[in-house]
């Protein structure tokens, strides 16, 4: 690899790393002001024009107030807990790819950190990876509630990662690739997976709910029976890091599903647009296609957390293994026969 | 046993069928039960310190102590008012009115000091009831919140009325 | 080779302190600690599948149950049951046959020869499936058998008797 590259691909990682930092910050400003609109109130409104440094606020807030550690908590771990989640989180971006490739100087480059080509694989282990940030947290505090919440998370994020797993494969069977560079371009034009995986792409957004503990199945921090759940002991910033891997996990898994499933930087009539806008202007257009889809995304994750109750443990369970693997099982099934008998 | 308003409604809990059983039917009505508020509905907040909202008629907010029509006050520090408070609220400290104070008070006596701690208030309006010269009335706004204990202890200076053409 | 050195110590190190640890979910993340120093060796032979496999199997999931298990059982001194010396020597002379076992197959296939890859790319997705789909079908699918018949198993277990319930 050559300097210009490796210059490029760093500002790639620090700008990357950036956005999903902004955006996750600014996910908690829009969760509260569309909260309030779904619920015909007006949401944060004080801290600048419409309460738009609002994020600001609560990020000073967060830093500035005392942190507590419980005494008979294990310190070492109470302290790694949020750092893992909030660093599982953060990785995850790192093989989605953000656009097409960009010519600049004659030269082309590829607007995505790297394309590893287990891709989707690698995005699947970091997502199965980040409960470790709860369990740990969760047993660290040395509470009840705490052990509770992170026993659910394990259990609820285990079942449903089997899920998504098999929905995954159906995709692949589709597509016939793990990189997600090369599933991203397979989808041109108008080809987006979701067209021709449905069923698939249902079951994956369920999963990507449980995965990412958005209700309606927050179980893990369920307020009514555990108080906070995992982070029941956390105060000030580390409490903060645990509400913002949350937000950066909603980002990411937003992203994979556009990828995956909505055609990434592809939408109708990119050619023309390519035939007439040059090879900078394209792709950054199609950049912002990405990322209106992924807000679109993390809208509807909102839409649904603030329509949906909660699920009870039994019947969360009881949709993971009895609903979803079944479906994801026929999925693969009726995949395979239209591959071979009409494809 | 019959009921006997004739409201009883009898649940039978059916076994979902299977449209009920995938959700999704429901999911769907939901979120565009929500996404109507999201869209059309306006919001129905009194944003409170710029807007204000009417208080009812009957509301009980901050005392003043009134004055009658040519401004002068109209409490004469009886004490019925401290004695019918079950919060014991009040406190006051009468005086004799001096020659030359004649277009201050109304009566001979007066009430010095007059001491309301609204941190012990209970806005019962038993004063208001119990006062024979009308000098005490629980018309005001909400009582403001502040940092210290001392702060809530409300003396003449905040209680009194405005005075007349001034 | 000194970054296959450094993680390779790595490896051991974690290895020593899961069994040294004190307190049992300790040794679990000592455990996670190894496995991801596994990932990184498999990662440097370019075995990228075999990485993100460990990495998924061994430490999203495998692990995670480990460490739900043991959060789940009482860890309290007074609840260890008493090894008596038979059990102590029993375990001893156990382990000592799996070191046997094991210093007789590293001989046999003579590791000290280096290793050489006739194709590099061999533990990338598609070379791999080629192989396990062709050459080592039967092996493949036996395995997947014997993971079935445990699953069932497993089922059986956790299934209440209907005469005795």
């Amino acid at each position: 690899m050559e300097t210009g590259e490796i210059i490029i691909r760093l500002v790639l990682i620090v700008v990357i790393f950036l956005i999903s930092l902004v955006v996750a910050m600014y996910s908690t400003y829009a969760e509260r002001k569309i909260a309030a609109f779904f619920q015909d109130r007006v949401g944060p409104n004080r801290a600048g024009p419409a309460g738009i440094f609002q994020p600001l606020a609560d990020g000073a807030k967060m830093f500035l107030k005392e942190e507590i550690i419980p005494t008979n908590s294990s310190k070492f771990l109470f302290i790694v807990g949020p750092s893992l989640a909030i660093m599982t989180a953060c990785i995850g971006s790192a093989v989605i790819p953000w656009g097409q490739q960009i010519q600049i100087g004659g030269k082309l480059y590829d607007l995505q950190v790297t394309d590893i080509n287990v891709g989707l694989l690698y995005i699947f282990g970091v997502v199965s990876l980040g409960v470790y940030g709860i369990m740990i947290g969760g047993w660290a505090s040395n509470n009840k509630y705490s052990l509770l919440g992170a026993i659910r998370a394990a259990s609820q994020n285990i079942s449903y990662e089997i899920a998504m797993g098999l929905s995954i494969i159906a995709l692949l069977m589709v597509r016939n690739t793990l990189s997600l560079k090369e599933i991203a371009e397979q989808q041109h034009g108008w080809h987006w997976n979701v067209l021709y995986q449905p069923l698939g792409f249902i079951l994956f957004i369920v999963c990507a709910f449980a995965e990412t503990n958005r209700s309606p199945f927050d179980l893990p921090e369920c307020e009514t029976e555990l108080v906070g759940g995992y982070h029941t002991e956390y105060s000030s910033m580390k409490l903060g890091f645990y509400l913002f891997a949350e937000y950066i996990n909603m980002f990411v898994s937003s992203a994979v599903m556009v990828t995956l499933y909505w055609g990434s930087y592809n939408y109708p009539g990119m050619d023309w647009v390519a035939a007439h806008l040059g090879t900078v202007a394209a792709p950054l257009i199609g950049t912002v296609v990405v990322f209106a889809k992924i807000f679109l995304f993390i809208f509807f994750f909102m839409w649904v957390r603030w329509t949906i109750p909660r699920f009870r443990y039994d019947q969360l369970m009881d949709l993971g293994w009895k609903g979803l693997i079944p479906l994801a099982i026929a999925n693969i099934i009726g995949t395979g026969l239209w591959i071979t008998f009409v494809k | 046993m019959e009921s006997l308003s004739n409201k009883r409604k009898v649940i039978e809990s059916k076994p979902l069928n299977f449209w009920e059983r995938i959700y999704l039917p429901a999911i769907a009505k939901g979120l565009s039960i929500t996404l109507k508020h999201f869209l059309f509905k306006k919001d129905v907040t009194v944003r409170y310190p710029e807007q204000k909202r009417e208080f009812s008629e009957n509301f009980r907010g901050m005392h003043s102590l009134k004055r009658d029509e040519n401004g002068k006050e109209r409490c004469t520090a009886c004490g019925l008012c401290a004695l019918s408070c079950p919060a014991e609220a009040i406190t006051m400290i009468a005086a004799e009115r001096q020659p030359g104070e004649e277009h201050l008070y109304r009566e001979e006596k007066y009430a010095a000091v007059y001491e309301i701690n609204m941190l012990r208030c209970i806005f019962c309006g038993l004063c208001e009831e119990a006062c024979p010269k009308e000098a005490i009335y629980l018309d005001g706004d909400i009582v403001p919140a502040d940092y210290l204990r001392k702060d809530f202890i409300y003396g003449k200076d905040k209680l009194v009325e405005a005075p007349l053409n001034q | 080779m000194s970054i296959f050195y450094f993680i390779a110590f790595l490896s051991i190190l974690f290895a020593v302190l899961v069994i040294s640890a004190k307190n049992p979910v300790h040794s679990i993340l000592y455990l996670v600690l190894t496995f991801f120093t596994f990932t990184i060796q498999y990662v440097l032979l370019n075995a990228q599948f075999v990485a993100i496999v460990n990495f998924i199997v061994y430490m999203g999931a495998i692990l995670v149950l480990f460490l739900y298990t043991l959060m789940l059982i009482n860890l309290n001194k007074d609840s260890e049951p008493m090894k008596t010396n038979l059990v102590k020597i029993a375990a001893v002379l156990g382990g000592g046959c799996l070191l046997v076992v094991i210093v007789a197959a590293l001989k046999a296939i003579g590791a000290s020869d280096p290793v050489v890859f006739k194709d590099p790319n061999l533990g990338l997705v598609k070379n791999l499936g080629k192989v396990l789909f062709n050459e080592f079908l039967l092996p493949f699918e036996v395995s997947s058998l014997l993971l079935l018949s445990a699953m069932v198993g497993a089922v059986l277990l956790a299934t209440k008797d209907p005469k005795t319930a």
